[in-house]
């Protein structure tokens, strides 16, 4: 299977990247690993992708690692479905106050959009 | 939570407080107090329809419903319990945000809806609210979610955020 996973630094795309990171060693699929901007992260894009790395790393793990500019939501959507994907996936869902759950604009943006099915990691 | 929510001018109310006793749609006879009891909406919620649930609450299990209502039950919080006779019916709760504002939610078990009983007892939960000090209140429903919309903005809760899945309302009970 050919996995495109998006990152953006939050802790939810750090939980999602350990998890797919650790799945992609066990059954040997194909990883793109798609690094965004998102405005909810202060860290630049190149402490996120230094950190994706190390993840790969230690995982011993081979992935290509990208850079997606622009509107995050809208470029994963774009490469995941172009770039012939079997799976998106993301990481998202923060907890209100009283633990409701809520997406992030860009796991929003991408379940919605998305024609490549997705997995959403919260 | 976003910090550019903005509230309606108009406090809205006025609004009984707890404890308050009416008799429902139904004929039945509710109460809504304070609440002091958890161990019965532990039992309520695991009573709870699947379908009634609302992003992710109330939790499924003994365990995680526990843990939910801890965290819904601390200091700061104040929540409400409509009874009917020995049984918790519905449950009504406010948490502090980080903006000097409050989250609602509101419960009611699936055999006593459509009874007017979240009416009352969103409307006593604002009016222990305002007696406690608190000034702005904002919550999110999903936007299928009609019913619900309506009872909130019969209460005096105004549309706030139109873009996410869930619609975001707010509403004043007094002046900042």
């Amino acid at each position: 299977m050919k996995i495109l996973l998006g990152v953006g630094g939050s802790e939810h795309s750090r939980r999602a990247l350990e998890e797919t990171v650790e799945r992609v060693r066990d059954t040997g699929d194909e990883l793109t690993v798609a690094v965004f901007r998102s405005e909810a992260v202060a860290a630049p894009p190149t402490d996120i992708e230094a950190d994706v790395n190390e993840v790969l790393e230690t995982h011993d793990v081979n992935a290509e690692v990208t850079r997606v500019s622009g509107h995050p939501g809208g470029e994963l959507v774009t490469l995941a479905d172009q770039g012939g994907y079997d799976r998106l996936v993301i990481g998202g869902g923060t907890r209100s106050p009283l633990g409701k759950i809520q997406l992030g604009s860009v796991a929003e943006f991408v379940v919605l959009n998305a024609e490549t099915p997705v997995t959403l990691i919260r | 939570m976003s910090g550019d929510r903005s509230y309606p001018t108009e406090v809205s109310g006025p609004f009984p407080t707890p404890p308050h006793a009416f008799t429902d749609e139904d004929g039945r006879n509710i109460v809504v107090r304070v609440a002091d009891d958890r161990e019965a909406l532990v039992s309520m919620y695991e009573a709870f329809d699947p379908e009634d649930r609302a992003q992710g609450i109330p939790p499924v299990g003994e365990g995680s419903i526990r843990r939910w209502l801890d965290r819904v039950f601390e200091e700061e919080c104040l929540n409400v319990i409509a009874w009917h006779g020995e049984d918790a019916v519905g449950h009504s709760m406010l948490v502090p945000d980080d903006e000097n504002a409050y989250e609602l939610a509101i419960f009611v078990l699936g055999s006593h809806q459509s009874a007017g009983i979240g009416t009352e007892l969103l409307q006593t939960l604002l009016g222990h609210g305002k007696q406690q000090g608190i000034e702005r209140v904002w919550l999110t429903v999903e936007r299928w979610n009609d019913p619900a919309i309506g009872l909130y903005e019969k209460v005096g809760f105004e549309i706030r955020n139109t873009e996410s899945f869930e619609l975001e309302m707010a509403i004043r009970i007094a002046d900042s």
